[in-house]
């Protein structure tokens, strides 16, 4: 069964609620090895989205949800992160284009555009200790999935688990992108908040599937 | 915490108001989007100058608006840059058709929504060009991190370049000064004390009462050793040494020396400080032509400070010499 407006927007709904939730726990973790507002900025852009919800047009598919949480991120964000997640969920919009429900392969298609678009704004690898260690191992697990043929809500799943296990592997890395770069060696031994927002909203999205699977 | 403030989401907002009420000679301040712009801006045929970044810093980058520095400053949530809504209203609204400038420290999230916002600028036909400053010594520029830090070194690329905009230079001119300015600066800093972002209620690192902390940059973020406490004249010596092996000079060059408070630092301890300084550049035959002692670009309440050297030539002194009239910096008009 695939994904349709009703996934999209519920996913909006609860990245909302997670990342509130999380607030404390991303400034906290961005006070550690960057300047702390993480949370709060992250929180500002998907309280922002909400209102605009109930605006969205009668027949608006995933992809306009997906646009307008990214012109939304960019306009209110600010910081490093308003950029690279408007670009993520803009590149994401893009390859969902005008379909009205997303399967397996083409979930896999949006989380490697998203990635994509991120690694081009930002320049960072594998192992930098950014966003993208959560990221890429959810592109890979996601991909590895629709390959099998598991459904799009298993999809999502595996790419949550994968980009939550990146999230806990940057916690021994190294900084060489973004403000934890300049503490060197002394960045090791604290998680990377940028990739644990990534792996926030990609478990709201495997929860959003998981209930719209099971409605 | 003990702040004055009210909501700590309106901290901005509502210090940005004050700022235009107190200044309404020299700046006018738009609210939607936020940005601060020179009060007879645009200003025909003069080369734009916008700067901008996260709030914290003041006076910086609002304090240099006005006749001979910055046409607008964009100033972000605490230690946040702007987004680039604000960054492109202001650079339409101080574009008088020769280009306009956008001075950018280099911090990632500054750097990403300056350049977003000069593609859309761009996409509405006004010429935009960057320099992002890099004079911060404490990091080390390699593949291995985002760059150097563009620290106090930007408070004198926005004096000077700014008076090159003020003399009728052309987008080209204002833009090769500039970048002269960055080449030949070079910032040091250290704390003794975090300082706490409103919203966020807590400090932003945490230091033992006989500690401090060196090679910090203006956030708050922790800097890249912890040392004990020092005499001062010892202090100003770990950040002259990493400033002068980075970029040597001969004996009679000149330069300006920049000794900056970090906000909660009193002007007798950055005299003092200047005082070491001074005896330093001298023993090694350096001198000292112009200077600047003071909170000009800060992080919160934070206690520290760090120094800048330029190496100045003559149109450098000539433009640094000229007449500027902004909140924080005004000689000569």
């Amino acid at each position: 069964m695939g994904l349709d407006i009703t996934w999209a927007v519920d996913w909006v709904r609860r990245s909302a609620q997670v990342i509130s939730e999380h607030r404390v726990e991303l400034i906290t973790l961005d006070r550690e090895i960057g300047d702390g507002d993480h949370g709060e900025n992250m929180d500002r852009g998907f309280q922002a989205v909400l209102p605009k919800l109930d605006d969205l047009a009668a027949g608006s598919t995933p992809g306009d949800v997906l646009k307008l949480v990214a012109t939304t991120l960019i306009s209110t964000v600010g910081g490093a992160a308003g950029p690279l997640y408007g670009t993520a969920y803009l590149k994401a919009a893009a390859a969902a284009g005008s379909a009205v429900s997303l399967d397996g392969p083409a979930i896999a298609a949006i989380l490697t555009a998203a990635r994509d678009g991120v690694v081009a704004r930002g320049k960072a690898e594998t192992g930098d200790k950014t966003m993208i260690d959560a990221l890429t191992p959810a592109v890979d697990a996601a991909d590895a999935a629709a390959a099998a043929g598991v459904d799009a809500a298993g999809v999502f799943a595996a790419a949550a688990d994968a980009a939550e296990a990146g999230a806990l592997a940057t916690e021994p890395l190294v900084a060489r992108k973004g403000r934890a770069s300049y503490l060197g060696e002394r960045s090791a031994g604290h998680r990377d908040p940028g990739a644990e927002s990534s792996a926030l909203l990609l478990r709201a999205a495997a929860d959003a599937a998981a209930a719209s699977a099971g409605a | 915490m003990k702040k004055i403030i009210n909501d700590p989401k309106r901290v901005v907002d509502e210090s940005v108001a004050g700022f235009g009420l107190a200044h309404a000679d020299i700046v006018r301040v738009e609210f939607d989007p936020i940005h601060v712009v020179r009060a007879d801006a645009p200003i025909s045929g003069k080369v734009g100058i916008v700067s901008g970044g996260g709030s914290g810093h003041e006076p910086l980058h609002a304090g240099y608006v006005g006749f001979g520095m910055l046409d607008a400053a964009v100033p972000g949530a605490v230690f946040t840059s702007p987004t680039p809504d604000p960054i492109v209203a202001a650079t339409k609204a101080v574009d008088g058709g020769a280009g306009v400038l956008h001075i950018v420290k280099n911090y990632t999230g500054d750097v990403l929504n300056f350049e977003t916002a000069a593609d859309l600028a761009a996409a509405d036909g006004i010429e935009v060009r960057a320099v992002i400053t890099n004079d911060d010594v404490a990091v080390k520029d390699s593949l291995y991190t985002a760059g150097r830090r563009g620290v106090a070194g930007t408070v004198l690329v926005e004096k000077i370049a700014g008076a090159a905009a003020e003399r009728g230079d052309s987008l080209d001119a204002v833009v090769a000064v500039a970048e002269r300015v960055n080449a030949n600066a070079r910032s040091m800093g250290l704390a003794l004390t975090p300082c706490i972002v409103p919203h966020a209620g807590e400090p932003s690192f945490t230091l033992a009462e006989d500690e401090i902390e060196i090679g910090i940059g203006i956030h708050g973020e922790p800097g890249r050793e912890r040392v004990k406490l020092e005499p001062a004249d010892r202090l100003v010596d770990r950040l002259l040494e990493p400033i002068l092996d980075d970029l040597p000079y001969e004996r009679g060059e000149r330069a300006l020396l920049f000794v900056n408070g970090m906000g909660g630092t009193p002007q007798v301890e950055l005299y003092l400080a200047y005082r070491r300084a001074a005896e330093v550049l001298e023993e090694r035959g350096i001198q000292i032509t112009r200077s600047l002692v003071g909170n000009f670009i800060t992080a919160l309440e934070m206690q520290g400070m760090s120094i800048t050297l330029l190496k100045l030539d003559d149109e450098m002194v000539e433009l640094w010499d000229a007449p500027v009239q902004t909140a924080a910096l005004r000689w000569g008009r």
